[in-house]
């Protein structure tokens, strides 16, 4: 490895990425408009779902009941109908996601202490929505009756009843349940596995397409030299994308950063230096810039999307899918950025992801540089 | 640079190449004395590119040895990328670089002393003719002085031996003239040049020719020796109207073992000069051709070639009908 050779190689890539302009703002853009979409989009949490409601009773406590319903962040009114032929075409038309339904004579049984049914009509179609709507709905509803059965006591001049359980959740790490908090550290990882493998997917086979190799593999410039020379560069970019995506967590989604930033910093270059290298090696094997670019994107995306932990928890993946899990550095990275993010952990409880990590980017390095031969076929 | 003369600067030995069944080299032998310039000369796909790719250690040969610059060609083929220049057939340098920046990069790779690195790139640029253009993109270059600045960053770190592949394919004949010049200076500074071509006039300048064709060396030596030596047939250069259609009736002529247009003339090949030559005097005139002159010319290059691609397929002909 000599020095001069590799800062040949690096600065001609940079001064090739600088004279690309369009290529250099898709590698910038991209990452943070991923970010973006992905971050509004991709909210987890259900709230102000649409509610059609039929109000029967009419009277002030039916009201009452139904302003708990929308007065939450849970609910939002879409409107007031008269039948139920209403109600199943606003669900049908997708303008409401649930209906209520109060029967009449609501206020009358609440108020002398007789049981009332109120009925919650979801649409199924998207079972995750309908499952979280129904349980706010029952939260709700078990509020008022807990408040109402209160106030027949405290009418009738008895004490109030004490409720013979009591459960007293409390949520560490994301104490409001805000999705976000858990997805964008998440999404940070998922997006760079991406890019940092797109970005390099070119770099070689560009090389061989434009013939350009055939003059350097005539040189005596060695093989750990062009690779690292043409990493550096992207190296460089990969960095900047995360800190663009970590200020904007900290400033546009607000999600609160725990642990040590440069802890964070570190990680990332170790995850980089894997990424970008998988990329690489993917352009030394293909030596074809669109297959290449189009392996990077598959090998990266759907794993880096369902298989990482970012979407679904890998302990409840069946036994196969999650041993394949360990093969995804993007697993690592997610886990990484969730700890340090949400939990502010450090090195001795992240040790193994954080040392797994490092083991793929030693064997892609390693990899990228045997498989390139300075030999035409 | 090597200034021993006598040295040997390539020598190869029954080098051969396969892709699959096909056989681009086929067990040729040949040796370069150091500061010759060596021109390997044969039609497209004649094996030339592979040759000169298995020297400059890019391609691994399949059969065979060789030597360049004193290193193996199988085992050693780092070493000799230290000691050669080499020009691609495809202008390889980068064309979103600019001529400087094309050559800080090679001279980085090459390894050019902090000293001697200006003096080399204005050496370059010089040579190349590029002082105007120095903070150009290479891209926008016309095509001869892409070439000039190809040879630039091949020789910048003087090596002893450059090859050359069809350096002056598609530049314009002026451009091609001042090539030659250049190979000719790094010559007389001891460089040996290894360079491919299949232009004829280019091959005229040359110390030492190596003809192939099909993968097969099938004759080398000095121009000059080659027209003299090898050259079996006589030449007849005929002057008359309506050459096209004079050379199919001279072709069907008995005696003549071809007919081909050269120039504004015909040249026709037979082993019989003297009598294929009053043939033509009395023929052409009774067809209705107007016979400017028919004179015996000495053979030129194109003609050995041509003679000797001839003989190679009438040689094979009969083993191909067997065969099939």
């Amino acid at each position: 490895m000599n020095l001069r050779r590799l800062r040949a190689v690096s600065r001609k890539e940079f001064i090739q990425i600088a004279r690309d302009p369009r290529s250099l703002g898709m590698a910038i853009a991209i990452p943070m408009l991923l970010l973006l979409l992905f971050g509004y989009a991709l909210t987890l949490d259900v709230d102000n779902v649409p509610l059609v409601v039929w109000d029967q009773d009419g009277t002030h406590e039916s009201r009452e009941f139904i302003s708990r319903f929308t007065g939450s962040p849970y609910f939002s009114l879409y409107r007031y109908v008269e039948n139920y032929r209403d109600i199943e075409s606003a669900v049908d038309a997708g303008k409401a996601l649930a209906g209520l339904v109060i029967p009449r004579g609501f206020a009358g049984r609440t108020g002398s202490g007789r049981k009332a049914d109120v009925q919650l009509i979801l649409d199924g179609s998207d079972s995750n929505t309908a499952t979280l709507a129904a349980g706010y709905a029952e939260a709700v509803t078990l509020i008022y009756s807990q408040e109402t059965v209160a106030a027949n006591f405290r009418c009738l001049g008895g004490v109030e009843p004490l409720p013979p359980l009591d459960v007293r959740t409390r949520v560490w790490y994301n104490p409001d349940l805000d999705s976000k908090n858990y997805i964008i550290p998440g999404l940070i990882a998922v997006i760079m596995s991406i890019i940092a493998a797109l970005l390099t997917s070119l770099t070689v086979a560009r090389e061989w397409e434009r013939g350009t190799m055939e003059q350097l593999i005539s040189t005596p410039v060695k093989v750990p030299e062009l690779v690292l020379g043409k990493l550096i560069p992207y190296f460089t970019i990969g960095l900047f994308d995360v800190l663009m995506a970590v200020l904007m967590g900290e400033f546009l989604f607000q999600v609160p950063l725990r642990g040590n930033v440069a802890l964070l910093f570190v990680m990332a270059a170790v995850f980089l230096s894997g990424a970008l290298s998988l990329g690489m090696l993917i352009s030394i094997v293909t030596k074809n810039q669109l297959l290449a670019s189009q392996v990077a994107i598959v090998s990266t995306f759907l794993p880096s999307f369902l298989l990482s932990g970012f979407m679904y928890p890998i302990s409840t993946m069946p036994q196969v899918v999650q041993s394949i899990t360990y093969i995804i550095p993007a697993r690592y990275f997610v886990a990484l950025l969730k700890g340090i993010y949400l939990k502010g952990v450090g090195l001795d409880i992240l040790f193994f992801e954080a040392g797994l990590l490092l083991l793929f980017g030693c064997v892609i390095v390693i990899t990228a540089n045997v498989k390139f031969r300075k030999l035409l076929e | 640079m090597d200034k021993e003369q006598g040295k040997t600067a390539v020598s190869v030995e029954n080098l051969e190449r396969r892709f699959g069944d096909f056989v681009a080299v086929d067990r040729i032998s040949f040796s370069v004395a150091s500061g010759e310039i060596f021109g390997f000369l044969g039609p497209n796909g004649a094996g030339k590119s592979t040759t000169i790719r298995m020297l400059c250690g890019i391609l691994a040969p399949t059969g065979g040895t060789g030597t360049v610059a004193g290193f193996d060609i199988r085992s050693q083929p780092e070493f000799i990328k230290t000691r050669i220049g080499y020009m691609s057939q495809k202008f390889s340098l980068y064309e979103d670089l600019t001529v400087e920046e094309n050559i800080n990069f090679y001279s980085g790779i090459y390894r050019i002393p902090a000293n001697r690195k200006r003096e080399r790139k204005e050496w370059v640029i010089e040579m190349a003719d590029l002082t105007e253009h120095r903070s150009s993109l290479t891209g926008v270059l016309a095509s001869g002085w892409k070439q000039r600045l190809a040879l630039g960053c091949a020789v910048l770190h003087e090596p002893p031996v450059i090859f050359l592949d069809e350096p002056t394919s598609g530049v314009d004949p002026v451009s091609r003239r001042r090539f030659w010049d250049l190979i000719y200076e790094l010559s007389g500074s001891g460089v040996t040049v290894f360079v491919t071509t299949h232009y004829m006039d280019e091959a005229e300048y040359c110390d030492r020719l190596g003809l192939i064709y099909r993968g097969e060396l099938i004759a080398s030596g000095a121009p000059e020796k080659l027209k003299t030596e090898l050259m079996r047939e006589d030449v007849l250069e005929v002057h008359c109207d309506k050459p096209h259609e004079a050379m199919e009736l001279i072709a069907a002529m008995p005696g003549v073992k071809e007919a081909a247009l050269f120039g504004r003339g015909l040249h026709v090949v037979t082993d019989k000069g003297e009598q294929v030559l009053r043939d033509l005097q009395a023929t052409l005139p009774a067809k209705g051709f107007a016979v400017e002159r028919i004179e015996p010319v000495a053979a030129s290059l194109e003609d050995v070639f041509v003679s000797l691609v001839e003989n190679r397929d009438r040689e094979e002909e009969p083993q191909r009908e067997v065969r099939r």
